[in-house]
């Protein structure tokens, strides 16, 4: 009758002995005008030669999609890889952290040496992931105790946690609003980014409700693109182009108990972050207090909010409090998702948080700031609009992945030099 | 033979194979509200399954429930995505926890059913009953029809047990 739990040892004997090397990106838009084929190609070769790598360079690809977008065999055809593995597995948001894990176990495992992680979707265009613009197909199976409901759309599924958590300890709408509004300010900072302008408290309360507890500005945007990074042991990663983000600690797709979404294993604004947080500190060596800079999954507001509690760099039941403190905002002392993420840059399903974090522990942000005489850009650490967002001597980051209030995934990783 | 129906619009289709959802959606076109119960551990559960989430048993029997129970979260839905509910906004997905097996077997678990506010006889809720239920609303299970073999357990507001206090709602702005 006990619930398992499992020992939380996290891999300590590979701390630090894996990198992301490489990191690439199209355009975050609208309507792309392109295949997730060609997106895909984009993004992957973009990172190679970030990396500063050849296509020949890499035997090892890792995608994942929810049947929405090219696999890896046409992609690695288009692009002269060659894999001696691959693998496309089934899973949106949370697949990022735990891939990177599996692309060192690949490697670790002697099946392969440079790995590239991909996600390509047409989020806004093709396939929407709340399923909007769809006709209602025959319901079956496990839908029939959802889609008869009209609960179906992420927003929907997840509202019950966020709502009992408004409930439970009083978190106010104002509070959560200011992730968006944080997330804006950085976009503003970030000349990919889709949505640049910056909101205050008042417009993300005055946008149309949703669902409660969600207004639309509490959502993510759905956007075109692809992304990817490239994953090698530490060794290669050392000759390469740019300072290894060298990882320290992973978690793939933890579980809450009962992971099937209908809420039966309580406290229900305990997400599964709770249960990935031993692992993933134990792994890495270090603790929240340590971390420079989180990307926190933001699906929505309330999913960075819930994931920076549960992992700890906060009290429970303080998120509230903690996301509207400043801590998360440029100039701040932890902060969260530099590019925008989901809410203002792009919708991909978690690479690009991922990516961001790279290139902050790279001290490179790719903001407006002048690119100086050495070819390097001179960072000036002005958080005006418009203006830098480059946070400073980042050492570590954490990017912490959301796929339901049930399970998710985590990756620490750090600047060794 | 597959079990089939009509929902606001929506086919619902049961197949064959999926024997624990043609009997639950059976019982409840009988107007019964019945869950799995473990015969080796005595838990029920929900959703409907082919084994028990705390033991793995694998045999079980049919129990009727009291049809009773409260809300312990909710989402008021003013956006509609899927097109059967256009019509309806705003409408309540609604998360209530059964009477039966509170607190078991750990102190946060419980039998928690998710179903829309609906009228007692069974049609979605409209505005002014959308803005009287939250969070400790008592409410009870009623049956839409939606098939000879299926019909839909919806929930409404239980007037003989009134909640011990007012039912706690999303706080809406001013601004």
């Amino acid at each position: 009758m006990q619930t398992t739990e499992h020992v939380v040892e996290g891999a300590r004997h590979l701390r630090g002995r894996y990198a992301i090397v490489g990191v690439g990106e199209t355009t975050y838009t609208r309507g792309a005008g392109m295949t997730t084929r060609a997106l895909a190609c984009w993004a992957i070769r973009s990172a190679i030669q970030d990396a500063g790598l050849t296509p020949h360079d890499v035997d090892g690809m890792l995608a994942y999609q929810l049947g929405d977008s090219i696999t890896s065999t046409f992609v690695a055809g288009d692009l002269s890889i060659r894999p001696s593995f691959f693998m496309d597995v089934y899973g949106g948001g949370s697949s990022t952290e735990a891939l990177v894990g599996l692309a060192m176990g690949a490697i670790e495992g002697g099946m392969c040496s440079t790995v590239v992680i991909y996600r390509a979707m047409n989020g806004y265009s093709q396939s929407r992931v709340g399923g909007a613009g769809r006709a209602e197909t025959a319901i079956v199976g496990e839908q029939l105790h959802e889609r008869p409901y009209g609960w179906s759309t992420p927003g929907q599924l997840f509202a019950p946690s966020f709502m009992r958590h408004m409930y439970e300890y009083g978190t106010r709408p104002e509070q959560v609003a200011m992730v968006r509004v944080a997330h804006s300010r950085h976009a503003s900072n970030n000349p990919k980014a889709l949505h640049r302008k910056r909101v205050s408290v008042e417009e993300v309360l005055a946008s149309r409700m949703i669902c409660t507890p969600l207004h639309l500005l509490d959502c993510c945007v759905e956007t075109d693109n692809a992304t990817a990074i490239v994953v090698t042991s530490i060794e290669r990663a050392r000759d390469l182009r740019h300072p290894p983000a060298v990882i320290l600690g992973v978690v793939g797709r933890t579980c809450k108990p009962r992971a099937d979404m209908h809420y039966q294993y309580g406290p229900i604004t305990t997400v599964a972050a709770k249960w990935a947080a031993p692992r993933l500190w134990n792994g890495a060596g270090l603790g929240p207090e340590d971390v420079d800079v989180t990307g926190s999954y933001d699906a929505f507001t309330f999913t960075t909010m819930l994931q920076l509690e549960d992992y700890g760099f906060c009290t429970k039941g303080e998120g509230g409090a903690y996301v509207s403190s400043g801590t998360i905002e440029l100039g701040g002392r932890r902060p969260n998702n530099t590019s925008g993420g989901h809410l203002c840059e792009g919708y991909t399903h978690g690479v690009s948080m991922v990516v961001e974090n790279v290139r902050q522990l790279r001290h490179d942000a790719d903001d407006s700031c002048p690119i100086g005489a050495d070819g390097r850009r001179a960072h000036t650490y002005d958080y005006r609009e418009g203006g830098c967002r480059q946070v400073r001597n980042v050492n570590v980051t954490a990017n912490l992945g959301w796929g339901t209030p049930a399970y998710g995934s985590a990756l620490v990783m750090a600047r060794t030099d | 033979m597959a079990a089939t129906g009509q929902y606001l619009g929506m086919t619902l289709s049961i197949a064959d194979l999926d024997s624990d959802n043609a009997a639950y959606f059976r019982f409840c076109a009988q107007g019964e509200l019945r869950l799995q119960r473990c015969q080796t551990c005595e838990l029920m559960r929900y959703p409907p399954g082919p084994a028990c989430p705390w033991c793995a048993g694998s045999a079980f029997e049919w129990v009727p429930l009291s049809g009773r129970g409260i809300v312990y979260s909710y989402t008021e839905i003013r956006h509609p995505v899927q097109p059967a509910f256009r019509a309806h906004v705003p409408y309540l997905a609604l998360l209530v926890e059964l009477d039966e097996q509170r607190g078991m077997p750990t102190e946060h678990e419980a039998i928690r059913m998710i179903g829309n506010l609906a009228t007692p006889d069974a049609a979605l809720a409209p505005p002014e009953l959308v803005r009287v239920a939250g969070i400790g609303s008592r409410v009870r299970v009623v049956f839409a029809p939606a098939g000879p073999d299926i019909a839909i357990p919806l929930w409404t507001l239980d007037p003989r047990e009134p909640a011990d206090a007012m039912p706690w709602r999303y706080p809406e702005q001013s601004s």
